[in-house]
């Protein structure tokens, strides 16, 4: 059946795949073979995708309502009981909507609230009631309850406005009414925001985002899920929200054994939110896994915020000197093993990406999800200059979704889906792009540089007519994925 | 580090072919109660290797387990509680995870196993 799905103005390349991802965790895609996991979706006459009002089918309301209860960016999940242009095509609609699906939601015994919302324009209190007046050809028996009603009812408008809303005027003037089968809870935001956690990184993930990488990862009770580059745990976090096992891991010992005392360190960022403990913390460098050999397929999710080496970078094993060649390889002498510590060196992005997509490939389970930042250079005019994500052949790529960070570049979402299991032969070509890798790490280093991109003066980036292509005047108002 | 991890974990040094299990040294281990999950423990059985979890928790003095288990008991509440206890509730806190090949020790502290190679262990000079 369709419904009238509404969104929150947000980070909205996100949207329709949290929606997509719950649908599947949610049984919508029971019987469906694995290649046509797709929702229908449409628009509503002259609005464009990124406009909050979206339909969407979904087998039951059951589904949408679980669907929409565990999102982040739907702001409501509505059976739509009319539409229209104008106040009269609107009663017209609803009037018609068969009274079957009307009646059960009107009766005597029942309580209701109607909202009234509007997209790009303020309706004052007045207004408000005035149109909430103007239902009354809707036969409501029930009491209205304003604190905890059995059912909710929204009238919301968008308004044929400027370009300056965010969107492009391309949106006529719009009123919905519909009765609210979900929506998600926002109330977890500012219980899981970052600035009242106690132990934090320069990279913590935060906690929006982190809710919609654990949506992605189909994060439940009873799974496992798993993050290589754990840091200070903010993305298993929303994972152990949701009710998943956790296990994380991270090259930065000081980070994951000791954090900033007893407690400021990830037990005590689970302890501060009453969830379970991680099943595990260890250091250990994802370059070289200390797995046992034969273990395979124990993850449910793998989720991560890889290093991609702009706000930080990544580190493997292996000591700067060594891989360059300037210092020959060297025995750590026996009295000094105890207390030796390690040197690392960077860790490319190109190289950080095939050793996690080796990993997941062959510790995710079938079906398994993995769920990563990939960052991608932008180009003028919006034009995206590399859009090649990663690929592995045992997986399938489900969703990207784009988040604006700054001119020069954005980091795109990556939700995977193991559909091949793992073998030999892709075992020992990994094992070949490792040897590869090591005995070429300088060239490595430099080709996949993506600091420089993003940090070098605007000048170097001037276009032939000696304009920078960062122009701040040029770029377009249309905001459309910055917000 | 709970069993579970140590069931998971191996030493891999450069030209050790045979790095798991690791030997468990403990200085301190406690016991933390943990949500029962039958789903997860039905789940994980088949990739736990069994007798090097029997062993882990001997070391820690839980004697329970038994020698051999093949996945009919799942169905026994009793076996799946003992199951439970040994791979998630025994905790190592401080200790060492010894190499069975080379006798390298890799240090676990405050719960948490150092796994990382030293410079001449990896594999980088294959």
């Amino acid at each position: 059946m369709w419904f009238l799905c509404v969104f929150y103005h947000r980070l909205l390349d996100y949207r329709r795949a949290e929606v997509e991802a719950l649908a599947e965790l949610f049984g919508a895609f029971a019987d469906t073979p694995e290649d046509d996991r797709r929702l229908q979706w449409k628009l509503p006459d002259d609005h464009h995708p990124d406009s909050p009002f979206h339909f969407v089918w979904l087998p039951s309301e059951e589904i949408a309502r679980n669907v929409a209860n565990r999102s982040i960016l739907v702001k409501g999940i509505y059976q739509l009981w009319g539409q229209g242009g104008s106040y009269e095509e609107l009663e017209e609609e609803i009037r018609s909507f068969p009274d079957d699906q009307k009646l059960p939601y009107l009766t005597a015994e029942s309580t209701f609230k109607i909202f009234v919302d509007t997209f790009g324009k303020v309706l004052s209190l007045q207004e408000q009631n005035e149109r909430i007046h103007g239902l009354t050809y809707i036969p409501f028996k029930g009491r209205v309850n304003l604190r905890n009603p059995d059912h909710k009812f929204w009238l919301m408008e968008i308004d044929d406005y400027g370009s300056n809303n965010g969107l492009p005027p391309v949106v006529k003037k719009r009123i919905f009414f519909g009765r609210e089968v979900g929506a998600a809870d926002r109330k977890l935001l500012p219980t899981y925001q970052l600035k009242s956690r106690r132990y934090l990184g320069p990279t913590a993930m935060d906690a929006e985002m982190a809710f919609l990488m654990a949506n992605q990862a189909l994060a439940q009770t009873g799974k496992l899920a798993f993050d290589p580059f754990v840091g200070t745990g903010s993305i298993l976090i929303a994972a152990a929200h949701f009710g998943a096992m956790t296990m994380g891991a991270d090259i930065d010992i000081r980070v994951v054994r000791d954090g900033r005392g007893p407690d400021c360190n990830i037990w005590s960022n689970f302890k501060q939110y009453g969830l379970p403990m991680p099943l595990s913390l260890l250091r250990a460098d994802n370059n070289l896994p200390p797995w046992r050999p034969g273990l395979k397929e124990v993850f449910d999710a793998i989720i991560c915020d890889p290093p991609y080496g702009v706000r930080a970078g990544g580190r493997k094993s292996g000591g700067r000197k060594l891989l360059k060649g300037t210092v020959g390889p060297y025995t750590v002498p026996d009295e000094k093993r105890e207390d030796h510590i390690p040197s690392t060196a960077p860790y490319c992005l190109v190289e950080c990406m095939h050793d996690l997509l080796d990993l997941a490939a062959q510790m995710l389970v079938m079906g398994g999800r993995l769920v990563f930042f990939y960052p991608v250079v932008r180009g003028e005019d919006e034009v995206v200059v590399n859009v090649n994500y990663p690929e592995h052949p045992c997986f399938k790529l489900v969703a990207s979704s784009e988040q604006i960070l700054s001119l020069r570049y954005s980091r795109h979402l990556l939700t995977m889906v193991k559909t091949t299991s793992y073998n030999e032969e892709l075992a020992e070509s990994a094992k070949k792009k490792h040897i590869e890798f090591r005995e070429n790490h300088l060239k490595w280093l430099e080709d996949g540089s993506l600091r420089a991109a993003v940090f070098s003066p605007v000048d170097m980036h001037a276009g032939v007519d000696g304009k920078s292509k960062f122009d701040r005047d040029s770029k377009p108002k249309y905001r459309g994925k910055y917000v | 580090m709970r069993l579970l991890t140590h069931n998971m974990l191996s030493s891999n040094i450069k030209g050790v072919s045979n790095g798991f299990p690791l030997r468990l040294e403990v200085e301190k281990f406690i016991e933390k109660e943990v949500e029962f999950n039958a789903d997860f423990l039905r789940n994980m059985f088949p990739k736990i290797e069994w007798k090097a979890l029997v062993d882990a928790a001997k070391t820690l003095g839980y004697a329970d387990l038994p020698e051999e288990a093949d996945p009919s008991l799942l169905d026994s509440d009793d076996f799946l509680k003992k199951y439970h206890h040994a791979l998630l509730e025994l905790h190592v806190e401080e200790g060492v995870l010894i190499c069975p090949e080379t006798g390298r020790k890799f240090p676990v502290n405050k719960g948490v196993p150092n796994m990382l190679l030293h410079e001449d262990e990896g594999f980088w000079r294959l």
